[in-house]
């Protein structure tokens, strides 16, 4: 475990702020206590000050996950959002997705969002912005991007790909092994 | 009792001479090996067990040592001697007995990149004599060397090839080719050298060959970038370079539990310098804007309307002139012959003015 070096803070902070802008700020600068970002095994852990000295007592080989995991690491050092970083981006999400009762399924066994599945959109989406996707009842389901800006959104035929899918809670099952 | 004395006497002379002769003379089975020059005298005699038992193995050792060293000097004695400074100096010939250097041998020359080249073509030196018969010039003159390189006599002039450039100087041309291959025959020495002494490549720039790869010209432009005074710390980057990769250099990371208030001041720092690059007009965000007004205004047009149909007909019938009055006056006269009933005056007055129609056939439903 070691701290990130600001190349990778940067690449980071870069993905992070596709879905939660400046609001990145809250999570460095917390009122509650230091909490601090540490990369383990190419992964993105972010953690209170506390649970990282805990964590030092169990070796590197050992260590398996500690506080939340916010993605990894590529091989050419780009960074990949997991969806255990959701807790963290939802509530500090910009622009939102809300999918349709009927597409929550869909949506949640990895599939994109189409325009008949889409239930309200945030005003001003650019295309290819981050968004966060949540049910009509204000549950965060997951995250993806913008294939539409919300002009655009009104105007396609229903069966076109609204959001790209790239992370959904249905993970925590499907891919139970890996995540961490 | 004096011959007596006399016979005695002898004999004891005698026996004196013999003691003394026998001091200086050594019997021995096998006559010693000898190698004056090295002061070596090897003893072949086989050493009987029986006096070299327990007690007088000392004496026996002793003596024995004595005797043979006996017979060196005195073949030492053999060789001519002179009187130097009252001392008596014998010369002693040439060692026989080849010792081993105290030193390892030293180490063959290790093979340059030609000879290495050489040896696996099988290329084999060949005597060149240095002096070559000129036929024009009717004398022995050198291949190389004195007088070689600056024989005006030689090549006065100079045909142009037929491709070449005409206005190109030829004599130029030579001399920097010949310039080239020195300092390329120089450069190949020094690399010889330095990778004989395993240091380092002279060479990390770019070395002149004809078809440099993507990784040469890589390196060669890191290596350039860094070959500034600042060591290349202010050297910009190009839009899409990438950080050089293999330069040595370690990773230093900071500790897991630093100061945690700096890194999060750094963090913060981060992040205000990424918000102050985002740029101030972004073009796709402008132009939905101006699209989202658009609409708004449409929509609002369209409730100040009332009834969508009629109003959006009256517009497209203001558009066409004349001769579309009639269509648009057939589209316009039923909602206003509803309440109206009067079908054959509408349709006119629209034709006359296209915008006044509109208000026209809302007055007319009132």
């Amino acid at each position: 475990m070691r701290p990130l070096t600001d190349e990778e803070t940067k690449t980071m902070f870069e993905k992070l702020s596709k879905y939660i802008g400046e609001n990145i700020k809250l999570l460095v600068d917390r009122p509650d206590g230091t909490y601090c970002f540490r990369l383990h095994n190419d992964r993105v852990y972010y953690m209170s000050e506390k649970i990282l000295k805990l964590a030092t007592n169990i070796s590197r080989d050992k260590l398996v996950s500690v506080g939340t995991c916010f993605g990894k690491f590529t091989k050419t050092n780009k960074f990949r959002l997991h969806i255990t970083a959701l807790d963290f981006l939802a509530p500090y999400a910009k622009f939102k997705v809300w999918v349709k009762p009927g597409t929550e399924q869909s949506f949640l066994y990895g599939n994109h969002v189409l325009k008949s599945g889409l239930g309200r959109i945030t005003e001003n989406t650019e295309q290819y912005q981050g968004v966060v996707v949540y049910s009509m009842a204000d549950v965060p389901l997951g995250f993806g991007v913008a294939a539409k800006t919300t002009q655009e959104c009104r105007r396609v035929d229903p069966m076109s790909i609204v959001v790209f899918h790239q992370a959904d809670v249905g993970e925590f099952i499907r891919n139970e092994d890996t995540l961490t | 009792m004096a011959a007596c004395s006399v016979e005695e006497l002898l004999a004891k002379a005698e026996q004196d001479e013999a003691e003394k002769l026998r001091s200086i003379s050594v019997h021995k089975a096998l006559d010693l090996e000898f190698d004056v020059g090295n002061l070596l005298a090897c003893d072949k005699n086989p050493v009987e067990s029986r006096s070299f038992g327990a007690q007088k193995k000392e004496d026996f050792l002793r003596s024995l040592a004595r005797d043979n060293t006996q017979l060196l000097i005195n073949e030492v004695w053999k060789l001519p001697t002179e009187r130097v400074e009252q001392v008596i100096v014998a010369k002693l010939p040439e060692p026989t007995t080849p010792l081993p250097r105290e030193k390892p041998p030293p180490k063959a020359k290790p093979p340059t990149k030609w000879e290495q080249f050489a040896k696996l073509k099988g290329i084999q030196k060949k005597k060149k004599t240095n002096l070559v018969w000129d036929e024009t010039a009717k004398e022995w003159r050198r291949r190389w060397g004195y007088k070689r390189v600056k024989d005006d006599t030689k090549e006065w002039l100079i045909e142009v090839p037929e491709t070449a450039d005409p206005n190109e100087d030829q004599f130029a041309k030579r001399t920097t080719a010949k310039k080239e291959r020195v300092a390329k025959n120089e450069l190949n020495r020094l690399r010889n050298i330095a990778r004989t002494q395993k240091g380092k490549t002279p060479g990390v720039g770019l070395i002149p060959t004809a078809q440099p790869s993507k990784d040469e010209l890589n390196r060669a432009v890191s290596v350039a970038k860094t070959s500034t005074a600042s060591a290349g710390r202010f050297q910009d980057r190009l839009p899409k370079e990438k950080a050089p990769r293999n330069t040595g250099k370690k990773r230093k990371f900071e500790p897991l539990i630093g100061d945690f208030s700096s890194e999060k001041h750094k963090q913060l720092e981060l992040l205000k310098l990424m918000g102050s690059k985002r740029p101030k007009l972004d073009v796709t965000k402008a132009v939905n804007k101006q699209m989202r007004e658009e609409d708004r205004e449409e929509a609002a047009a369209r409730h100040r309307k009332g009834a969508g149909k009629k109003g959006r007909k009256g517009n497209m019938s203001g558009k066409g002139k004349g001769g579309k009055g009639g269509k648009g006056g057939k589209g316009g006269g039923k909602p206003g012959g509803k309440p109206g009933g009067k079908p054959g005056g509408k349709p006119g007055g629209k034709a006359a003015a296209g915008g006044g129609g509109k208000r026209r056939s809302k007055a007319g439903k009132h």
